[in-house]
């Protein structure tokens, strides 16, 4: 909050005369500079949440406009969470999470501490490395299903050259087993530099006198490195991990074009089930309810995972 | 140079520069990749094993503009000779020129509706992050958390009801609603971005101005918004990159007329089979403008990605 002079005198004048003095109060500017962001959200995000939740509880179908609409309570709740299908879905998306995190984090916190090492031209390769995460996902990963081509494939015949066998001997986004990491490679080539970013950021804040004193006493590189580096660096990677979980959990465009979700349903991430349920079966009451389970889950994750994050920032 | 304890090596800085670079061929591979295949012809793309050296062609690029169709030998020495090198060149492939694609179309549709919504963005978002900044606005925390909130919505959960309520206003593949819903989107990420920046501008220059005379939208706008230019400009380039890669909304929503590039670009196919020099084609005229604001960009970089929660 700002206690100036200038307030001070504000608040003493007269509204009225302050109006006269000094155009608009600030109070008043205050709504009309807030108030037409607050309303386009309002109007593109609450209301339709709001709408959202009501289907949620009817059978209404975009594709049949003039049956009746039925409310059903939670009965497309409870289909969901009875489906097998849904639970595949999960296991798929769960399976994308875990790898895509554990490898961004792992590489991207590796390319940092390389990076913090300030060698020559370090400026340069931290802007060519991040490239990838800057360009569209759907038209980068339609491409990656050229790369990932048995026989003529980039990807294949860069693989086979190292270990040697056959480039078509195998499909990176035909194969039930090779599908779901197709998808993990991708993801970690195109956001390994966003994890690394915020690492370095990390690395950066820790002041070189923690270090000096840790020399002094004679700690080994390897303690520092577990002692000061890690828990220094620790809520910034934890950051990293809550950008890249929330943005994952959403994933939609890249593995629509590398995937669309197949072979058979080994890819299909809960956006991709979504998509499939309320724009190609058209069940808008059914897909609404998966809609809200879906915030339900993002918004408690999430908020579990910050009270945690800010534990970690107090210590 | 003076010496540190805490310096690394030479050697320790020759290993870590040699295995940054490394990384950095290989993450750059696919998209060199991109580039040059749109400079191969049909023939060259699919070659086994996959040709570096090669002869430049601006096949991929003729492909990606015109609709062609394929004649038989006898059909095309009857046409009167190719007017264009264009012309040409499609001859040579046993094929003649329609027409045009809708490759332009789409891509004036990405620069309408990026330039748009990050415009009004950018106006919607500065008074608002100005105001977040310097007023005591009531809820102040909550209204902040709830725009930040707004954008962890899965775009697909959000795109059922925005569907039914654009059909119902009749916004569905327009400019106009594509524009509304990416300010939307967008809002969130310049309000907290902005709202950083204009922090960052001392009080005192617009007390100087409110005392020598100046209203608060005079202060606003001859003080404050010179001092937050280079923020502004940056935060406009990350909603003009967000609303430019964007495919969710725009696959679901715009089909004909409003349709942007990132839907259209995969769905390019040749005569007879996919032909990958002419979607290489498309997605280099597309990417490496990213690429060139990338760069330009490298400073607030990590400050645009994280909302403003880890600044430099």
């Amino acid at each position: 909050m700002i206690h100036t002079p200038m307030d001070k005198i504000a608040e003493a004048t007269p509204e009225p005369m302050a109006r006269k003095v000094r155009g608009l109060s600030d109070r008043a500017i205050a709504w009309i500079f807030v108030a037409p962001s607050i309303f386009l959200l309002l109007a593109v995000n609450i209301f339709p949440l709001i709408w959202t939740i009501r289907l949620s509880f009817t059978n209404y179908r975009v594709n049949r406009p003039n049956r009746d609409i039925d409310f059903v309570g939670l009965r497309n709740y409870e289909r969901i969470l009875t489906d097998s299908d849904t639970w595949m879905t999960m296991q798929a998306t769960a399976h994308f999470l875990i790898w895509t995190i554990v490898l961004q984090v792992l590489i991207g916190f590796a390319l940092a501490y390389l990076l913090n090492m300030k060698f020559k031209g370090n400026d340069m390769w931290t802007t060519i490395i991040v490239f990838p995460m800057m360009l569209s996902p759907a038209v980068v990963g339609n491409f990656w299903t050229f790369l990932y081509q048995p026989q003529i494939g980039l990807f294949n015949y860069v693989v086979t050259f190292f270990t040697g066998g056959d480039p078509s001997s195998f499909s990176m986004i035909g194969d039930v087993q090779l599908a779901p990491w197709a998808i993990v490679i991708v993801d970690t080539w195109m956001w390994t530099p966003f994890v690394m970013l915020i690492c370095l950021a990390g690395l950066r804040s820790i002041p070189d006198s923690i270090y000096e004193a840790a020399e002094c006493d004679r700690a080994s590189k390897w303690r520092q490195f577990w002692t000061i580096t890690i828990p220094m660096a620790l809520p910034f990677l934890m950051l990293a991990v809550l950008f890249r979980g929330i943005e994952n959990f959403k994933m939609f465009d890249l593995v629509v074009q590398l995937t669309g979700g197949g072979p058979g349903n080994t890819t299909t991430l809960t956006s991709i089930d979504l998509k499939r349920e309320a724009f190609e079966k058209w069940r808008t009451g059914y897909s609404s309810a998966y809609a809200v389970i879906l915030f339900v889950t993002v918004f408690g994750l999430a908020s579990i995972y910050v009270k945690a994050l800010n534990k970690v920032k107090e210590r | 140079m003076s010496f540190s304890v805490t310096e690394p090596s030479i050697r320790t800085k020759w290993f870590a520069g040699t295995a940054v670079v490394l990384y950095a061929v290989i993450t750059i591979l696919p998209l060199m990749w991109i580039i040059a295949t749109g400079f191969k012809s049909p023939a060259d793309s699919i070659a086994y094993p996959p040709k570096v050296v090669f002869e430049p062609t601006l096949e991929g690029y003729v492909n990606l503009f015109t609709q062609r169709t394929r004649l038989n030998q006898d059909d095309l020495d009857a046409l009167p000779p190719p007017e264009t090198w264009y012309d040409e060149m499609v001859r040579e492939q046993g094929q003649v020129i329609t027409g045009r694609s809708r490759y332009g179309e789409r891509f004036m549709n990405s620069i309408f509706i990026g330039f748009g919504s990050t415009f009004l963005c950018m106006v919607l978002g500065t008074a608002a992050a100005y105001a977040f900044s310097r007023f005591r606005v009531p809820l102040k925390n909550d209204l902040l958390f709830f725009i930040l909130s707004t954008r962890m919505m899965p775009p697909i959960a959000v795109a059922i009801p925005i569907f039914l309520m654009f059909r119902q206003l009749g916004l569905n593949d327009t400019h106009l609603g594509m524009i509304l819903l990416y300010t939307a989107v967008n809002l969130s990420l310049s309000v907290w971005l902005l709202k950083g920046f204009i922090d960052e501008i001392p009080v005192e220059y617009e007390e100087a101005a409110l005392i020598d005379g100046y209203t608060r939208f005079q202060a606003f706008y001859k003080v404050v918004l010179p001092q937050a230019a280079t923020g502004i400009a940056s935060t406009a380039i990350f909603c003009l990159i967000f609303a430019w890669n964007e495919y969710a909304f725009a696959v679901l929503l715009t089909s004909g007329t409003a349709q942007t590039a990132p839907p259209f670009i995969p769905t390019i196919i040749g005569v007879g089979g996919k032909d990958w020099p002419a979607v290489a084609a498309g997605a280099t005229i597309f990417l490496v403008p990213v690429m060139v604001f990338t760069i330009l960009l490298r400073k607030h970089l990590l400050r645009g990605i994280t909302f403003g929660a880890v600044r430099k």
